[in-house]
């Protein structure tokens, strides 16, 4: 039997808008994945706490605030102290273009921008996880 | 990673990778636990189970977060259902339990029921397993929001808690031939709201049918978002165990569940062992056949399978 893929959805920063959260959410559930919803305001410790003790195949998180560029490194920072690096960490929300090529740098392996068909996450998210 | 020594190490990764295996039902975790089982039996079991949106991961974030206070350590196995479609789950405990996930004396976990029907997911076992091994104090289990009939909890638990809320009205009298009848403690949450009196009035009564006369279970009245009468439920939850361990049921209790639990292992392997004998010998196939031509019926043919089995030396 295939196991299913767990994805922590997470919330980092100060901005409440979590539809684009909830929509990918949903759209991983509808794919057979088994997510796990953490809520709004999550700090990277929290994010990377959850991920280590959900046993998380992948991180995706979503930021609206423009704190993008602080966040995302600071949680593939936490997961390499912990030594979870093998966790696949993807970002989405309202990021600049400009600031893409520094955070797939910084260890997030994908940004999804608004607009982003859900199916292309979903596969990118199948394709990239590290086989346990 | 060497899961056993990172288990019995706190290493959280070790102890959720190994919960994993379980779920996904790989034979080389079995045999952690095997090793293992003998450091089980020191985590109080509790289970938190009653309707959807009565306030089940809100209570256990409060009880766990009093509990922390007295120094002790806490697990919590959350239950969420899983798409009977498409196999994925949405796992939601954990937002109400934010502040608990840096606490390095909490390990939460959720679980999606995959096919289960009780409440519990199948491997809601294994997991408590190996949080007991990971040496938690307390292991809470938050079930999915119940109906009428899902008790599996009570297999599991030395102490079932059943939330409920006010203005479910006559849906009181619905299910208290179900899930009613496992609560050993009864926490009647969002008290501030109409008709919490009677709730818990509507509970007491239909407590006093009971038949068991030397425990009564206790109905505590409850805001748990703000914190509100969370020390009598925590005291109520304390009384159940006292009671248990003086009058010898947390004994009898527990042989019944050991007992419960071996048959659904033995269920578990048997169906596996027709299924490898299926690889090799199509004898399933053939009975089904001959039943459907009407030639034998399901009686004989599920003996007659049970024979192959044994000569088989399965």
């Amino acid at each position: 039997m295939e196991r299913p893929i767990r994805v922590v959805v997470a919330k980092p920063g100060l901005d409440g808008h979590d539809r684009g959260a909830k929509v990918v959410a949903r759209a991983l559930r509808d794919a057979g994945m088994e997510v796990i919803y953490t809520g709004l305001r999550q700090t990277p410790e929290q994010i990377v706490e959850t991920a280590i003790q959900e046993d998380a195949d992948c991180v995706a998180m979503s930021i609206l605030s423009g704190a993008h560029n602080h966040l995302f490194p600071k949680v593939v920072q936490l997961l390499k102290e912990k030594e979870a690096e093998d966790i696949l960490v993807v970002g989405g929300g309202v990021i600049p273009e400009d600031d893409i090529p520094g955070l797939l740098e910084a260890g997030i392996s994908a940004i999804f921008t608004p607009g982003t068909p859900t199916t292309v996450t979903i596969d990118f998210i199948r394709e990239n996880i590290r086989k346990k | 990673m060497d899961i056993k020594a990172g288990l019995l190490n706190n290493n959280k990764r070790a102890a959720a990778r190994l919960i994993t295996m379980l779920e996904n039902g790989i034979e080389e975790a079995l045999d952690i636990i095997k090793e293992c089982y003998h450091l089980t039996g020191h985590a109080r079991i509790v289970g938190i189970t009653g309707p959807p949106g009565a306030g089940k991961s809100t209570v256990t974030d409060k009880l766990a977060k009093a509990l922390r206070k007295e120094g002790l350590t806490v697990g919590i196995i959350a239950v969420d259902p899983t798409s009977p479609f498409t196999g994925g789950a949405i796992l939601g405990d954990r937002v109400r339990m934010s502040d608990l996930s840096t606490d390095p004396g909490v390990f939460i976990r959720s679980m999606g029921t995959r096919g289960a029907l009780g409440g519990l997911s199948k491997a809601a076992h294994g997991a408590v397993k190996v949080l007991d091994i990971f040496g938690m104090d307390y292991i809470f289990i938050e079930t999915v929001g119940v109906g009428q009939s899902e008790v599996d909890i009570v297999k599991l638990a030395d102490t079932v808690i059943m939330v409920m809320v006010p203005g479910l009205g006559d849906d009181i009298q619905a299910i208290k031939a179900g899930i009613m009848e496992i609560g050993d403690v009864f926490a009647v949450n969002k008290s501030d709201r109409d008709g919490a009196e009677r709730t818990a009035a509507e509970i007491e009564a239909m407590l006093d049918f009971n038949k068991q006369e030397d425990y009564r279970p206790s109905v505590v009245n409850l805001i748990a978002r703000d914190n509100v009468g969370v020390d009598k439920l925590l005291e109520a939850i304390e009384n159940h165990r006292a009671y248990l361990d003086a009058s010898g049921r947390y004994r009898s209790r527990k042989r019944d569940s050991l007992r419960t639990e071996v048959i659904e292992i033995f269920k578990e392997n048997v169906i596996r062992s027709v299924a490898r004998l299926e690889e090799d010998t199509n004898v399933l196939e053939e009975l089904t056949e001959s039943v459907l031509e009407r030639r034998i019926d399901p009686y004989t043919a599920a003996a007659r399978l049970m024979d192959s089995f044994t000569e088989n030396g399965v």
